[in-house]
């Protein structure tokens, strides 16, 4: 019996066979399977998030996401907090990309409040956002190549956005945590010299990107474990609210930059990237030439956005500042997809409910669940980071 | 023309599903109000014939004073560039609505997460009665609006002796406005 188990041609009869409810029917006592707890903490993933596995042999026949690790419950904590109050809270919903946290609030606010911020203030929105999706993205691409055995490329995508997390400082004050983007426009001129800082910067990305492209997309071990493998079936985008990159590495070109201009993108010129298998490879492409995409569109934003003008519209005294009645929902496109925010307001000075529309939401959870069976256990953590989630967004 | 379809789709919401309380938000995005009884066969005719074919989110207010909860699903029209936002008010004592996962795969997520967080049941919905985000957890739901976390807060983490804080608003205006 062990030997049929673990040999490389598994017996399918040994399978758990399916209930009518699309559920397995696992006995445990029968020592064919086995359950095994894949995290909190792995190499699939930013955070912490747990999977509960059911294998047969090597193969995963069942999955259970367990989330929790990081709930700090930041959508309850808002409402008995002033709005202005709310921003070191909001940053924090999405730790490697807090930027869109707080454009989201923020123009959701001012969508209720009816303020218009002035232009100046909305290309360096739309410069801090790229640079977000800029740095995320590197950090996610050292984490797809560690997850595949390739420790070098994370170290190399590190330090590059160790440097952009050097312009963040030198521009807001701030590595990881910015909170550059507040109610009626943003906190700061673009240094002097920053120009410079950042083309150097950039060259250097992409420098290493040549690199990385032939270490990473041009390697047998990762090509062999990565092609055909994780496939999103192009059905799935709506059943299941795919966004993002994951959808666009199946064709379908889902840019909320596109689709629904924000900001000053519909001055920029771009079109979104696609792919056409949808495995784990392509989106891994999609997501390279995305970044060297955001790159190009910050050498764009760079060049229009003014050294001097008004970067903040008048508001209220933020401390005071009761917000009209209603409800809206802002979206912006995050590395991950679309990331929004549903806010409501009663008229008061605190918001009545604000809810966080994460893309990891239903790609680590509802998604993972249904493409992880079958996959062999040292393939889990590739397939998690392909889908590229952050667990704080999740739990919120 | 994307406002006129909206329109249509909005009238016909009224005249076939009951609805009311329509409010235009922005170009592309309108919020309306169905009654419980009507609003998952409109939701499902909203994504089968009118091209609402992505479940952006499924949330709930809590509109405590006036005993009611409200559960918006937000649907996106992905070739239209539209959002509408289905409102649905259920009442506080009994909140009990009708499942939508087997229209989206993650609905049934959503659904998990609002009976955890508000106590709202949605029966047939998968796992819906497992613990999502919150473990051996036996207060109110935590997301209720007359759920006090400050209470909370003081009762389960005592404080250490040695540590004080400010009061926020306090510190904040003598920050920000310190003249007036």
């Amino acid at each position: 019996m062990s030997k049929k188990l673990f040999s490389l041609n598994q017996d399918r009869s040994l399978f758990p066979p399916n209930r009518p409810d699309g559920t397995i029917d696992v006995d445990l006592s029968s020592h064919k399977y086995l359950k095994i707890w894949h995290g909190p903490q792995h190499p699939g993933i930013t955070g912490n998030m747990s999977l509960e596995l059911t294998l047969l042999g090597d193969e995963v026949m069942d999955c259970e996401t367990h989330v929790g690790y990081l709930h700090r419950g930041f959508e309850k904590l808002m409402e008995r907090r002033k709005y202005i109050q709310c921003f070191p809270i909001v940053c924090r919903v999405a730790v490697p990309e807090p930027d869109f946290n707080e454009y989201c609030f923020a123009s959701a606010m001012e969508e209720l409040a009816g303020i218009e911020i002035p232009e100046a203030a909305k290309w360096l929105r739309t410069l801090v956002l790229e640079m977000a999706r800029l740095q995320s993205y590197l950090m996610w691409i050292g984490g797809q190549g560690s997850a595949f055995g390739m420790g070098i490329v994370g170290q190399w995508t590190n330090y590059c956005r160790d440097l952009v997390l050097d312009r963040f400082e030198e521009l807001t004050g701030g590595r990881i945590y910015h909170m550059f983007i507040i109610p009626g426009g943003v906190r700061g001129l673009l240094p002097d010299g920053f120009r410079e800082r950042m083309e150097e910067t950039l060259q250097t990305v992409e420098r290493f990107m040549k690199d990385v492209h032939s270490t990473m997309f041009n390697n047998a071990v990762f090509k062999k474990r990565s092609v055909g493998m994780g496939v999103i079936d192009p059905s799935w985008i709506n059943r299941f609210g795919i966004v993002g990159p994951n959808a666009r590495a199946a064709g379908v070109p889902l840019d909320v930059r596109k689709d629904y201009p924000y900001l000053k993108y519909p001055e920029l010129d771009f079109e979104p990237v696609t792919g056409r298998d949808s495995d784990i490879y392509t989106r891994a492409d999609v997501r390279r030439r995305d970044l060297l995409l955001t790159v190009d569109l910050i050498r764009q934003i760079m060049a229009k956005t003014p050294d001097s003008g008004e970067i903040r519209a008048k508001t209220p005294n933020v401390l005071h500042w009761k917000v009209p009645a209603g409800e809206t929902y802002s979206r912006a496109e995050c590395t991950r997809g679309e990331f929004g925010y549903y806010m409501v307001s009663d008229g008061s000075e605190y918001p009545r409910r604000v809810n966080v529309r994460g893309p990891s939401y239903t790609h680590a959870v509802a998604l993972l669940e249904k493409m992880i069976i079958n996959v062999n256990l040292a393939d889990v953590a590739g397939l998690m980071v392909s889908l590229h989630t952050y667990p704080p967004e999740i739990e919120r | 023309m994307n406002q006129m379809t909206m329109e249509y789709t909005i009238n016909q919401l009224k005249q076939l599903n009951g609805a009311q309380d329509h409010r235009y938000q922005r170009e592309g995005l309108d919020f309306i109000t169905l009654p419980k009884a009507y609003a998952v066969e409109a939701i499902t005719r909203l994504r089968d014939h009118e091209g609402f074919a992505h479940l952006v989110l499924l949330t709930a207010v809590d509109w405590l004073e006036q005993g009611q909860f409200q559960l918006t699903y937000l649907l996106n029209n992905p070739v239209k560039k539209q959002d509408l936002g289905i409102r649905v008010l259920i009442p506080r004592e009994t909140p009990v609505m009708d499942s939508i996962h087997l229209l989206w795969g993650q609905a049934a997520t959503y659904q998990r997460e609002l009976h955890e967080m508000f106590g709202i049941d949605f029966p047939g919905s998968p796992r819906v009665d497992q613990p999502f985000i919150l473990e051996g957890w036996d207060e109110m739901p935590p997301y209720r609006r007359d759920f006090d976390t400050k209470k909370y807060a003081e009762e389960t983490y005592f404080p250490r002796p040695g540590r004080s804080s400010n009061d926020p608003t306090e510190y904040m205006k003598h920050q920000l406005y310190p003249d007036e």
